[in-house]
């Protein structure tokens, strides 16, 4: 089918793989037909291809792995060196998809059962289709220097995050409430707008940002949220019917500390030598922040006590275009169409959230909002958020 | 069926199939269906399994029995589980309510109306004394299961509300709060609960609507829920079906066929009301019977929707197509929690769904599964109100539940996509005995005939 592919070269990648998990039954063809769809069938002593040529595009390997050990597949490139693709891990039984865009040329296939030594190689050519493959530029180039330009944004942001978490909890134990409440949200974006990294450290994220109704039975609340029901006290209707008890000044400096302690273990991991956020990871973040947004911060769910959910939710969705924008590049070569839908999509969603105030200025309390006001927000997030989740798709598929 | 036990008849199978009014014109003809049926009917327990298809929309199971049915059966399509609270302060009414019940379920779940006359026959200027919608339909495998909550022993406050304090057994507490947990009061709780499932729903909501229409006074709904596509098999004759998130549920789930698993794992022993005892609390009323877990699980589906399949499998620890664990295999092969991959970690996530749901990560203890889909419309935000209302029947939910479930909402990988909005706790009796028959030869109100529980009140 490489014609269509002509007619329409932007098909995205994950539409094709969709169209490959329909069963293909391989042909005595020696060249693979019907989009691209090839069989692999990993054994302990075979590594069978249904065809040993495929017309260039994008490719799509269903590798069965029919021997008893964990194996792998591997497309290399000539020198049997460099990996185009590879998918891993699969367990004895198991299917798996590797999709691919790949260039005409010679290749070297790869099955690696037991996950060891140069595995089960074999020759496999990729005729020109005519259809024009992948990105022009080094990918491999571009995406190194998103992963620097991320890393450089998640130190930026953690240094902030500290300077202005020491102030606030410095406010906070000196009992200076209204200082403490100004600046709640306005320190918080800091930590919202890469929130996916602080979540990559399993420990520290439950420390810093659990909501009450998060905790198990007897376990310590600590992190942000313990100090924002205290700058916020409940009444009892909106403490399931109990008095709110105040921290007292003892309790208050053992929060604020806490807090702090734990916002420096942040940063000194972010700026630990070796510290770096692999491209996929990143993709992945943007995504995770707009499923932030869609079920925590759209809902009021989030800030329950101080309502500041507007400022979170201008964060998340700063950290996924930041995100995006350091991929943009490589999303713009490989899918344009994706790159134009992201683009617009961000703008709408920006304009709509610009409505209520910015994160400089300060947005309305979340209680403040209609109904309707919160449907169309939440629309322009799914809008959004739809979309960028094929990000790591596109970003990985090279 | 006062022929004592048998097992499920499928009319279709061996003659002309027949409708409820059918039935009810044949009078008496019921027990002699059932004894004849097919052919093959053979006389066992109650304990034994229930091999017959689900699907089967003439299948009928029995009401009586050592256990209640609706626990070990296999699993039907569809579910009507309603929650009841009551309205009355007379111990007599509790048990006038629950002897009317028996006698109605009894029927229904053999393809009977709900009382004598049926919904056309009677006096003219009476209303019927079925609803109706049922008419013409088979019994569809229905079953009815009815369970106590603590709340009908005592009150908030601790106080006894029916003389039934000194009965409430150790196991019936309350649920702790579980991390993550945002539970609607009106989804949760209830006196009462009646469980209905059968393979089409009018039967199943004819059943409760039924039910409740006779408790009026007595007890009112306080939450229902409808489910659909069941998602656990309880037969090995039943192929695992999937949840709203795409994949194989239940594969590892206690099976009728395994009767020590369920005499470990489900039903309530004799030990327990020995254990009681020495408290001062008599549950000898409970031994042979179960408890019944729900939780009404909304599944965040827009963001798991846009996961991507590595995500999503590693979230489960299974493939998605096959329902095989990530260490490989097919679907029933059991998973090795210590395969490696390549980069060291283990090939089924420590913190996967399946790894903390499963046996060897609870101390070896199971759960009979029962759950099944729900889908509620929408919520304000134009998302689907969907997910899955979980049922577990266990031995003891001390160590049947809480502790996997106080892993799973803090560990599970699952939980990020997970809200529980709903639950409740019941005490689930054992079986009733045969019921007295009318001159029609079903199951009649009498004064003094058995009812489901009559041991508590006894």
């Amino acid at each position: 089918m490489p014609r269509l592919r002509l007619i329409a070269p932007a098909v995205p990648v994950l539409a094709l793989a969709l169209t490959a998990c329909v069963p293909n039954s391989p042909t005595a063809s020696s060249s693979a037909t019907g989009g691209g769809a090839l069989t692999v069938s990993s054994t302990a002593d075979a590594c069978t291809l249904s065809a040993t040529s495929a017309p260039s595009g994008t490719l799509t390997f269903t590798v069965t792995n029919d021997g008893s050990q964990t194996t792998e597949f591997y497309l290399l490139a000539a020198d049997g060196l460099r990996i185009v693709a590879e998918v891993e891990n699969i367990g004895p039984g198991l299917s798996r998809d590797l999709v691919a865009q790949v260039a005409p040329g010679s290749y070297l296939t790869a099955c690696k059962p037991g996950m060891v030594g140069d595995g089960i190689r074999a020759s496999f050519t990729v005729t020109d289709s005519g259809t024009p493959v992948g990105p022009t530029g080094d990918v491999a180039a571009q995406l190194t220097a998103a992963e620097a330009s991320y890393v450089a944004y998640v130190k930026d942001q953690v240094g902030s995050l500290i300077t202005g978490t020491k102030a606030f909890a410095a406010a906070y134990t000196a009992g200076d409430d209204t200082t403490a409440r100004s600046l709640y949200a306005s320190t918080r974006v800091h930590w919202e707008r890469v929130e996916p990294v602080a979540e990559s450290f399993g420990d520290l994220d439950p420390l810093l940002d659990l909501r009450e109704a998060d905790l198990e039975a007897g376990q310590t609340w600590t992190g942000w949220h313990l100090i924002e029901k205290d700058l916020w006290q409940p009444t009892p209707a909106a403490n399931g019917g109990v008095a709110y008890t105040p921290l007292t000044a003892e309790q208050r400096t053992t929060a604020a500390n806490d807090l702090v302690a734990h916002t420096q273990e942040l940063l000194d991991r972010v700026n630990a030598p070796g510290f770096t956020v692999a491209a996929f990871a990143i993709s992945n973040g943007a995504k995770e922040l707009l499923d932030e947004v869609a079920t925590g911060k759209v809902t009021g769910e989030e800030e329950a006590w101080s309502h500041t959910d507007l400022w979170d939710f201008a964060a998340n969705v700063d950290g996924a275009k930041v995100a995006y924008e350091v991929l943009a590049d490589v999303v713009k070569e490989k899918d344009p169409q994706l790159a134009s839908t992201l683009d617009t999509r961000f703008a709408a969603l920006a304009t709509q959230l610009a409505a209520y105030g910015s994160i400089e200025s300060g947005f309305v309390t979340y209680d403040t909002l209609t109904p309707d006001q919160v449907r169309a927000l939440a629309a322009d997030v799914d809008a959004l958020a739809e979309p960028l989740s094929t990000l790591t798709a596109t970003v990985t598929s090279a | 069926m006062s022929e004592g036990p048998t097992t499920p008849t499928t009319p279709q199978d061996g003659g002309p199939r027949l409708s409820r009014r059918a039935l009810l014109g044949w009078g008496g003809a019921l027990a002699g269906l059932a004894a004849a049926g097919t052919g093959a009917a053979v006389v066992e327990g109650r304990r034994a399994a229930h091999p017959a298809s689900a699907a089967s929309p003439g299948l009928v199971h029995p009401f009586t029995g050592e256990h209640q049915a609706g626990i070990a059966t296999a699993a039907q399509d569809r579910l009507y589980f309603a929650a009841f609270d009551l309205t009355t302060t007379s111990r007599d009414d509790v048990i006038a309510l629950l002897r009317t019940w028996t006698v109605m379920a009894a029927r229904m779940t053999q393809g009977l109306p709900a009382g004598p006359f049926g919904p056309v026959s009677g006096p003219y200027d009476a209303p019927p004394d079925d609803t109706g919608e049922a008419m013409d339909l088979p019994a569809a495998g229905l079953t009815v299961t009815f369970g106590f909550g603590r709340s009908l022993f005592v009150d908030e406050a601790g106080a006894d509300r029916f003389g039934l304090a000194g009965r409430l057994p150790a196991g019936l507490a309350d649920l702790p709060h579980f991390p993550k947990d945002a539970l609607d009061p009106a989804r949760s709780g209830g006196d009462l609960v009646v469980q209905a499932c059968a393979d089409d729903p009018q039967v199943a909501v004819h059943a409760v609507r039924n039910l409740a229409r006779a408790a009026f006074g007595t007890a009112v709904i306080r939450w229902a829920q409808l489910g659909f596509g069941r998602t656990s098999s309880t037969s090995t004759a039943q192929k695992t079906p999937r949840n709203l998130f795409g994949f194989k549920d239940g594969t590892d789930n206690l099976k009728a066929e395994s009767a020590d698993l369920l005499d470990q794992h489900v039903w309530v022993p004799a030990s327990a009301a020995s254990a009681d005892a020495t408290a001062g609390v008599d549950s000898s009323w409970l031994t042979g019977g179960s408890y019944l877990v729900a939780r009404r699980i909304r599944m965040t589906i827009e963001t798991w929707d846009r996961s991507a399949l590595r995500e999503q499998e590693r979230v489960i620890g299974r493939d998605k197509r096959e329902g095989a664990p990530l260490s490989g295999g097919t679907e029933f092969t059991p998973p090795d929690f210590a395969a490696k991959g390549n980069d060291g970690s283990t090939l089924v996530n420590p913190h996967a769904h399946m790894t903390l749901g499963h046996p060897d990560q609870n101390g070896g203890r199971h759960m009979l599964r029962r759950g099944y889909n729900f889908t509620d419309g929408n919520d304000s935000l134009g998302r689907l109100d969907a997910g899955l209302f979980f049922i577990a029947f266990v031995t003891d939910p001390r160590t049947h539940y809480v502790p996997m479930q106080t892993a799973m909402a803090r560990d599970d990988l699952l939980s990020e996509y997970l809200q529980h909005t709903g639950s409740g706790l019941w005490a689930v009796p054992p079986g009733v005995p045969d019921l007295p028959t009318g001159s029609d030869g079903s199951p009649a109100l009498t004064a003094d005939g058995p009812f489901v529980g009559q041991a508590l009140f006894a």
